[in-house]
């Protein structure tokens, strides 16, 4: 047997009193695709950066192809076959797939020549690895999954024969995502070796021969991926037993708390994003929008919560008739029983240099519970943001410290506990467990569930088709800014999914 | 996934980094001075000297430092919502309209401690009324603050020119300026308060719009950090979108802002016009309006760090002309080299030593914890 592709033997790794990484051993197989999962913070992604030169261990030894060698920095691991697709994007945008190949790699002044030389080995790479791309494409007018495709043929280009993937799928439709993993088949069947860094159980089910599991710095365990199943694995990540089939109840729906009645929605350059939608959202149910993102969802809930004015339509709240194009605002809407998780955390629903205790009052910090006269009542504000944190147990618990320092499962935890503890009659959530690792998402699961068996009426929008068809008591399926069909949660993933890439619904009608 | 980040204690963020950024200004500046021949020793020493070494100096240099400190502010206050405020110059000049005003007509009428409150009422008037426009244009028309403020700094030169000039001259005069206040428009000056601590000021024009100054710090303080007000222009600064999810009106939080930053530019007028010259002169503000943008940053927006770069800067100014005045070889220009890089150092290239004195802290800092790690490894 040929030797292992990366063998890491005893590598640790501390960033002051952090210990990120904790004496790691780990073997690579040659050809294969070998997955690592971990929480967030479990430190794959420094382990990682190891690898690729970004950080140098402080103590271990890296051993490429069977060879001791040190990588002091990422032209190194590139010498050594290494390539690394970052789970941002490292492309120019306005630069064509050619040049961004090419950058890094010109070898001279003038371009032509390393024009022509990358164009020649783009047509190769495809034709040997199926990686279909236009080499002048702008890199802005592709779709996310091609300009993945991009940072995989950028490392091919540069003679990796060792790709590691970082998340690669967090950004991509399933269909993307299932286009990718047919990808990196073909890289293994050509001799390749592949390592996939993940929080997606299912993906490292679905693609990989071996698993590695990460917790705290450390490798757990290494298993064959056809001798596990999601419940061990999720078990090994978080340390404990895991639910991760949302438990609850039959929902018992009362009236109707929110009613949209043929809303349009344009965007910030005016392009309609969401097109005559009508629907309603009972007391005590949950009603899930499933769609790929960008189909118009992120401006439904923009627009129910008063952020962004609609183009026309009808929204009634509570029995009340409201105007949705420009005659509600966001306070307004709060101050009407309704509350908004945003799916922007970072840039909408925190201000992360803010304390946490001042994040715990955004959007109501005008409550006069929190304010003496034009004053903040700092003492208010700190006894709230502290009961808070007990109730959702968020960590660390300390309402002094910086909100940007909280990991984003901790993060999520203080938006919704802002909102949900308001005891608010509408409740719209959007996206709530993304970037949240497996702990917290079952915890945020079951509080969206309580909030549901209390008698709110909330409406979710999730891109986790798995999330919405766990919670939801009736799902939406949005495409192209559209409503084009209602299932029930039972409905197959198929047939949902079907009807989320748009390919509707006449059959489906009839 | 997070990548570790350690945050550096406050008293390296506030204290250490900035004053490093200061000592390789100097050393800089020590450069220049021995460039043109000079030794920059002696250089140091006469510019403290100039600035600390006797009571009229050390007047002059707190003098200065009134002027930067509501300059500071008014820039740090903008800062927090996200706006830069460059028409300090304007504001303050416009300012000065309002600070005489009110001492002409009614220096006659009522003492100095009357006048003095309706003067600071008058000049922060006048400075928001002048950052009225560029704020209105900014929140509902989407002009940047930094250009239109810029022009309106040009606006006001000429407006107060005609206004000095052709209204407030008295008839005779040939000098561009009012005519001098009387009593009741005079600030008192602190010789005496200073006596009292052993400080003989001479003829320093250190005056009451000092502690003006001091209560303005304190009040940005309570402003920005303790008022529901202030955490508004927090959030608009740092994240829009925040403030638009919490339902803030943008287009008022930007006009607030800014009008509370035009009053603290304008009431820098008190300090020369009513404190010092008791008369209107074209160009009074001499330039604070700009100088209160590097307090501003070298501060950190914080008025526990605008005191402190202020009193550096009037060191500057004050130490600076007595350095001119003592050594032929270094001429006002050199000066100005030297508050450049003090600037250009304190300000635009403050994160350029950052990573190394995080780097420096963290190794002295974790060094005896690592034996403690490895033992744990041990296990």
């Amino acid at each position: 047997m040929a030797a292992p592709a990366i063998e890491l033997i005893g590598i640790s790794k501390s960033f002051g009193p952090v210990q990120a990484n904790r004496d790691i051993n780990l073997t690579v197989e040659a050809g294969t695709i070998h997955g690592i999962v971990g929480e967030n913070g479990a430190g794959k992604s420094t382990l990682m950066s190891i690898i690729y030169g970004f950080y140098q261990a402080d103590a271990g030894e890296i051993r490429v192809k069977g060879e001791p060698v040190s990588i002091p920095d990422s032209n190194a691991a590139i010498a050594h076959g290494i390539g690394m697709v970052h789970q941002h994007f490292m492309l120019v945008e306005n630069f064509t797939v050619t040049e961004n190949v090419m950058l890094g790699a010109e070898q001279s002044g003038l371009l032509n020549a390393g024009i022509r030389r990358v164009r020649a080995e783009l047509m190769r790479l495809e034709r040997e690895h199926g990686l279909e791309i236009d080499p002048d494409a702008v890199i802005e007018d592709l779709p996310v999954g091609l300009q993945q495709r991009v940072e995989i043929l950028k490392a091919l280009y540069r003679g990796a024969e060792i790709l590691i993937l970082d998340e690669p799928t967090g950004v991509l439709t399933p269909a993307e995502a299932d286009q990718l993993f047919g990808v990196l088949r073909q890289l293994k069947a050509e001799g390749k070796t592949i390592v996939l860094i993940t929080h997606k159980l299912r993906e490292i089910l679905a693609v990989t021969d071996a698993v590695s599991v990460m917790r705290r710095g450390e490798i757990v365990a290494t298993r064959r991926t056809a001798e596990t199943n999601a419940g061990e694995l999720a078990e090994l990540m978080v340390g404990r037993r895991v639910l991760l089939r949302v438990d609850k109840a039959e929902a018992r729906p009362a009236a109707p708390a929110l009613k949209v009645s043929n809303l349009t929605v344009h965007d910030s350059r005016g392009v309609p994003m969401v097109k005559d939608v009508s629907f309603e959202v009972r007391a005590g149910e949950i009603v899930g929008i499933a769609g790929v993102a960008g189909n118009g969802q992120s401006e439904l809930l923009e627009a129910l919560a008063g952020i962004r004015p609609a183009k026309s339509g009808m929204v009634e709240l509570l029995g009340k008739s409201l105007d949705p194009c420009g005659g509600i605002d966001p306070a307004m809407m709060r101050a009407a029983g309704l509350a908004h998780v945003p799916e922007d955390r970072h840039g909408m629903g925190l201000v992360l240099p803010f304390r946490e205790a001042e994040n715990a009052i955004l959007g109501y910090h005008r409550d006069p519970a929190y304010a003496k006269g034009p004053f903040l009542d700092l003492s208010a504000m700190r006894r709230d943001a502290e009961a808070k944190i007990a109730a959702y147990d968020i960590r660390p618990p300390n309402s002094e410290l910086r909100t940007a320092n909280f990991s984003g499962g901790n993060q999520q935890k203080i938006v919704l506990a802002r909102e949900m503890e308001r005891g608010p009659k509408v409740l719209l959530i959007g996206q709530p467990t993304r970037g949240v690792d497996v702990g917290a998402i079952e915890f945020i699961h079951r509080r969206i569930v309580a909030m549901r068996d209390e008698g709110r009426a909330i409406l979710l929008v999730s891109v986790e088709l798995d999330e919405i068809r766990g919670l939801a008591d009736r799902i939406l399926v949005m495409f192209d800014g559209r409503i084009v069909g209602e299932r029930s949660p039972d409905a197959s993933e198929g047939e949902i999914g079907l009807l989320m890439a748009g390919v509707e619904s006449r059959d489906a009608a009839e | 996934m997070s990548r570790p980040y350690a945050k550096l204690p406050g008293w390296i963020d506030y204290g250490l980094i900035p004053l490093v950024n200061v000592v390789v200004a100097f050393l800089v500046a020590g450069l220049v001075v021995l460039a043109v021949g000079e030794s920059p020793i002696e250089a140091a020493r006469l510019m403290l000297r100039g600035a600390f070494g006797y009571g009229e100096g050390f007047g002059f240099t707190l003098y200065y430092a009134t002027n930067f400190i509501f300059t500071g502010l008014a820039v740090a206050v903008a800062f927090h919502g996200g706006l830069f405020n460059i028409g300090g110059e304007g504001q303050a000049y416009v300012g000065g309209l309002g600070v005489a005003l009110v001492a002409l007509n009614l220096d006659g009428t009522f003492p100095w401690w009357v006048n003095l409150p309706l003067a600071v009422i008058a000049s922060a008037a006048f400075g928001a009324a002048w950052a009225l426009i560029p704020a209105v244009l900014q929140a509902k028309r989407g002009s940047h603050v930094v250009i239109t403020t810029i022009m309106f700094n040009f606006i006001a030169a000429a407006l107060m020119v005609y206004l000095i000039v052709e209204q407030f001259r008295p008839v005779g005069s040939m000098a561009p300026e009012t005519r001098v206040f009387g009593e009741g428009g005079q600030l008192p000056k602190l010789e005496g308060f200073f006596a009292l601590l052993g400080l003989d000021l001479g003829g320093a024009p250190l005056n009451v719009s000092f502690f003006v100054a001091l209560a303005a710090a304190f009040a940005v303080w309570v402003l920005i950090w303790r008022t529901r007000l202030g955490y508004e222009i927090r959030t608009l600064g740092f994240s829009p979108k925040a403030a638009l999810y919490a339902g803030m009106s943008q287009t008022r939080l930007v006009v607030v802002t800014m009008l509370i930053s035009g009053g603290l530019a304008g009431m820098m007028a008190l300090n020369p016009v009513m404190g010092d010259q008791y008369r209107l002169q074209i160009e009074f503000p001499a330039g604070a309006g700009f100088v209160g943008i590097a307090v501003a940053l070298m501060g950190r927006g914080h008025p526990a760090g605008i005191l402190p770069a202020a009193l550096l800067f009037g060191v500057l100014y004050q130490g600076g002309a007595e350095l001119a005045f003592d050594m032929p070889a270094i001429s006002r220009d050199m000066i100005v080299i030297i508050q450049g890089l003090v600037i250009l150092f304190a300000g635009a290239l403050e994160n350029m030593i950052r990573p190394g004195v995080g780097a420096a802290f963290q190794f002295v800092r974790f060094r005896p914890s690592a034996k403690i790690v490895q033992g744990e490894l041990g296990r």
